[in-house]
């Protein structure tokens, strides 16, 4: 088979782990004004994420390392396009990570408070705006004969992308309720479940707009089918999750990110940045790869360290399955 | 246009900083995480105490750290696309696949395990536990090599060929990549160069509490420990220098004659190693200077009568072979780069090699100087080894990357050329702001926590059960 369609295969793969996990992680970060009660709250919400959102971080580094091997011209205009949503995302990212580990470091209330506030909005701004990102690449861009973007960062915020971004935050926020009902227990449970609900409604209902608006203006035969599908799993998730099935309610869930993904790039399939100004000028899975000869180094690499990934990292969340509990949490010594 | 909305000398002072700063962790995460697996596997043989509690108190200092090293690290990651974009589109089929290879293989690796590391101390058997720290340190290594590998393709560019039509470099050979000599002469040199430095912060750390009296039964061993740890690294750092000095040579001698401020080629004792410069190392408003003869011919082709080439006839050379332009790095900065790399480096050793000395346990002159009106002056000096090697670190890095420009890939792409042209200097002016007050923040509020942990000191264990005598493993959250 062609090099360049099974990278842009493992491309698409990298980019729905991400969403599919750092977005559960987003999710549980915003939702800690929501659900947080009191500290002990906020630390079991917290720590239902605590041992994996680095490793579900990574996922992203490696989703733009191998856009930088396997589509090298794509990597330069997607990063130097975007450039000041790409440095809000840094900054968002860069605030949360430090507030998990720098929280629990001093027990003033206060302390506590300004990273509790650094972890919400650094998990809400990159939930907005990669929705906002992907929205403009299926969109489409003006790119000149280089294929360097040429409009500003005003014009990423158009309506449609804004949708985009509202629907993945949405997404994203009941993806991490629906976590946490199925990370912890007892009252804080309950309420996390009642959340899941109404915000599930409320993901739904933007959601089939975004899908709709999208299948209509830039989708092809399969992307409709898969955010038909996608939409079914939505619903089969706030449904589970309104009979207390929190399992089957975050599997669901998990599917909708990941089929809305695979959606979204198969609209794009074969291009994988199009030209708004001039179809000439748009990046193609063709135009825009590495060599022959790289993409074979790299389909080696990438055909025997994934399996190994996903291995290791099953394991890593079958080691950390049980639930966090209030108990768990105040029967800890010091932190570390 | 403005020139201080100028995107290219903004970019570069951007990624100059970033970089830097990424820097200042890393060093402390790969020394750290084997510092951190050797006390456990000490613990888990010897089932002594003071084991563990080194383990833990080292492993906290090493965690508040990582946290910093992870997220500057994604900003390193996307730089390349958003302020060099140039770059990525020439180089990116070469200089793609290392990256993706440090993070297939490396940083999924060390995240997952040092997650498991962190919070599975309850949750694996002892053994399993001891091995994810050591997964985590091997994992931080390999993705060394592959970034080292990626930059080394920028000093001296092995295994591509130049497509033409697509106007790039194009891999290949992987192998020739991997293997090139810059990279095996710089890896070893960079990761005896961490470990230098994670026993810098051990020395420091310890012989801080042992000046106070406190915590003896811990930061004697830990002192101890530090001090051998950075005697062997600094010996290893000295002589792995050595083999990349002499990579460079063949590779960039303009780099050398930089590193001197040497103007004319010289042989034999005139390429002399000059120590120390009053005034201004341009060949011509010297005032004074201390110079060791032959030391450089030794140090550039491991012989006394060797030739070293100057500036000048570099220049000239590089004139004909690529064209009109001005082919010198700025002297200043790698003159001095270069000295105070090698000079901290060497204090450093001084003060371990002394330390030793001091600290024997039959050493009479050591108990009495330590007793007596010199020993607050000998703590101090031993309290600063930290800045010391990590000093030294950067000075090597400001060196190795200053020393290159005017290129980008040597001989390949100049630095001008690599900067994205449809990046606005605004734009690049407004993520330099954000940046430099974020990691300055950062830095204060990091810098303050290390401390407070720091000289707290280690935890004592929780007791054991009254009947079982079987100590819980603590949980460990957030
Ligand atoms: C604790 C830190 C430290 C110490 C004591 C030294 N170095 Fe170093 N040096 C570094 C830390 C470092 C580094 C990790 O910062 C660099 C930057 C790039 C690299 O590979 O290592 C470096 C670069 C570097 C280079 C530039 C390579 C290039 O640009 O291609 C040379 C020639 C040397 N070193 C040589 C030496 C010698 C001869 C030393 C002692 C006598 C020495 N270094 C001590
Ligand atoms: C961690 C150690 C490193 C440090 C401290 C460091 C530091 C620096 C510094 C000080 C500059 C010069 C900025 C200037 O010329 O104004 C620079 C330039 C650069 N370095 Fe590094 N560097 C490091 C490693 C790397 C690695 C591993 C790579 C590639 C994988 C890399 C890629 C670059 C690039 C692309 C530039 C171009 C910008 C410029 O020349 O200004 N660097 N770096
Ligand atoms: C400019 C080039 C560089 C880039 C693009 C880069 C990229 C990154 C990224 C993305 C991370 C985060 C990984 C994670 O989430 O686990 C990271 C961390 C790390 N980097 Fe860099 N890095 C650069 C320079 C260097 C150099 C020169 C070294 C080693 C000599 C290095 C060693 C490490 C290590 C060991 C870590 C993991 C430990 C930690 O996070 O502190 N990096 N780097």
């Amino acid at each position: 088979m062609d090099l360049t369609i099974v990278w842009f295969g493992i491309i698409t793969f990298l980019f729905i782990g991400y969403f599919v996990l750092d977005g559960f992680d987003f999710g549980v970060g915003m939702s800690l004004p929501f659900l947080g009660k009191d500290d002990t709250d906020r630390r079991v919400i917290i720590n239902t994420i605590g041992p994996i959102w680095d490793l579900n971080e990574t996922w992203l580094i490696v989703a733009g390392a191998s856009l930088f091997a396997a589509f090298p011209e794509w990597y330069a205009t997607l990063f130097s396009g975007f450039y000041l949503a790409l440095l809000l995302i840094l900054l968002s990212l860069i605030l949360r990570g430090v507030s998990f580990e720098y929280r629990h470091q001093r027990p003033e209330a206060a302390w506590k408070r300004r990273f509790d506030a650094m972890i919400v909005i650094g998990s809400a701004v990159p939930a907005l705006l990669w929705g906002v990102a992907f929205g403009n690449i299926v969109r489409g861009v003006p790119l000149d004969e280089g294929f360097n973007y040429t409009g500003s960062f005003f014009d990423l915020l158009n309506p449609y992308a804004l949708l985009a971004g509202v629907t993945t935050l949405l997404l994203f926020f009941t993806h991490g309720t629906l976590f946490i009902s199925l990370k912890t227990d007892g009252e804080l449970q309950q309420r996390a479940r009642r959340l899941a609900t109404r915000s599930g409604i409320l993901t739904i209902v933007v959601a089939a707009a975004f899908l709709l608006w999208t299948t209509l203006a830039y989708g092809s035969f399969w992307s409709a089918v898969l955010s038909a599908v996608a939409a079914v799993t939505l619903i089969a998730a706030v449904l589970a999750n309104a009979r207390g099935r929190e399992g089957w309610a975050f599997g669901a869930m998990a599917a909708t990110v990941a089929f809305a993904v695979l959606s979204l790039f198969l609209s794009l399939f074969p291009d994988v940045m199009p030209a708004s100004n001039n179809p000439a000028n748009s990046l193609t899975i063709v135009n825009a790869s590495s060599s022959a000869y790289t993409l074979q180094v790299m389909t080696w690499v990438a055909l025997i360290s994934l399996p190994l990934i996903l291995a290791y990292q099953g394991w890593t969340y079958w080691v950390f399955r049980k639930r966090v509990t209030r108990a768990h949490i105040e029967g800890a010594q010091a932190a570390h | 246009m403005n020139e201080w909305l100028d995107p290219l000398l903004l970019s570069r002072w951007q990624f100059g900083l970033t970089t830097v700063y990424h820097f200042l962790f890393v060093p402390i995460t790969i020394g750290m995480a084997l510092t951190v697996a050797l006390f456990q596997t000490a613990w888990v043989r010897t089932n002594k105490e003071k084991y563990l509690q080194l383990t833990k108190f080292f492993g906290k200092l090493f965690l508040i750290n990582f946290a910093m090293g992870v997220v500057t690290g994604i900003v390193q990651e996307f730089q390349f696309g958003m302020n060099w974009s140039d770059y990525s589109r020439f180089v990116g089929d070469v200089f793609g696949a290392p990256l993706a290879m440090e993070g297939l293989l490396a940083f999924f690796f060390e995240a997952t395990f040092i997650g498991l590391w962190i919070f599975g101390w309850d949750k694996l058997p002892r053994g399993l536990h001891l091995a994810t720290i050591w997964a985590t340190a091997v994992g931080s290594i390999l993705s060394a090599y592959f970034i080292i590998a990626a930059n080394a393709f920028m000093q001296n560019p092995v295994g591509y060929d130049i497509n033409e039509a697509k106007g790039r470099a194009e891999l290949t050979d992987i192998w020739a990549l991997l293997t090139n000599k810059v990279a095996l002469a710089a890896f070893p040199h960079t990761i005896f160069a961490c470990f230098m430095v994670a026993a810098g912060l051990i020395v420091t750390v310890a012989a801080w509490h042992l000046s106070r009296n406190q915590h003896l039964d811990t930061m004697r061993p830990a002192l101890k420990f530090g001090l051998w740890m950075m005697m062997i690294a600094g010996a290893l750092t000295v002589l792995s220098g050595d083999s990349l000095g002499l990579a460079m040579v063949q590779t960039q001698p303009m780099k050398m004659a930089a590193a001197e401020a040497m103007y004319t080629t010289s042989t034999g004792a005139d390429a002399s190693f000059s120590v120390f410069t009053l005034g201004t190392p341009d060949g011509v408003s010297e005032l004074f200077s201390i110079r060791i003869p032959y030391l450089l011919s030794f140090l550039s082709t491991h012989t006394f009568n060797g030739t070293v080439e100057g500036i000048n006839d570099l220049q000239a050379q590089y004139v004909q072979l690529y064209g009109p332009g001005d082919y010198t790095p700025t002297i200043w900065v790698t003159y001095w780069a270069f000295r105070w790399m090698i000079g901290l480096g060497l204090l450093h050793i001084v003060v371990a090699f002394v330390g030793l000395v001091l600290t024997r346990r039959k050493s009479a002159l050591g108990a009495r100087l330590l007793a007596g009106r010199w020993s607050r002056w000998i703590w101090k000096a031993a309290i600063w080894s930290f800045p010391l090697s990590l000093g030294a670190m950067i000075m090597g890095w400001v060196f190795t990357e200053m020393g290159r420009q005017p290129w980008l890939v040597f001989g390949l792409l100049k630095t001008a050329d690599g900067v994205s042209p449809n990046v606005s200097g605004l734009e690049v002016l407004i993520s330099l702001i954000a940046f430099t007050l974020i990691y300055g923040t950062l830095a204060v509020v990091e810098f303050k926590l290390i401390k407070k942990a720091a000289q707290k000191g280690p935890d004592d264990l929780p007791e054991p059960h009254p009947e079982t005598g079987v100590r819980r493993q603590e949980t460990t959250v957030y």
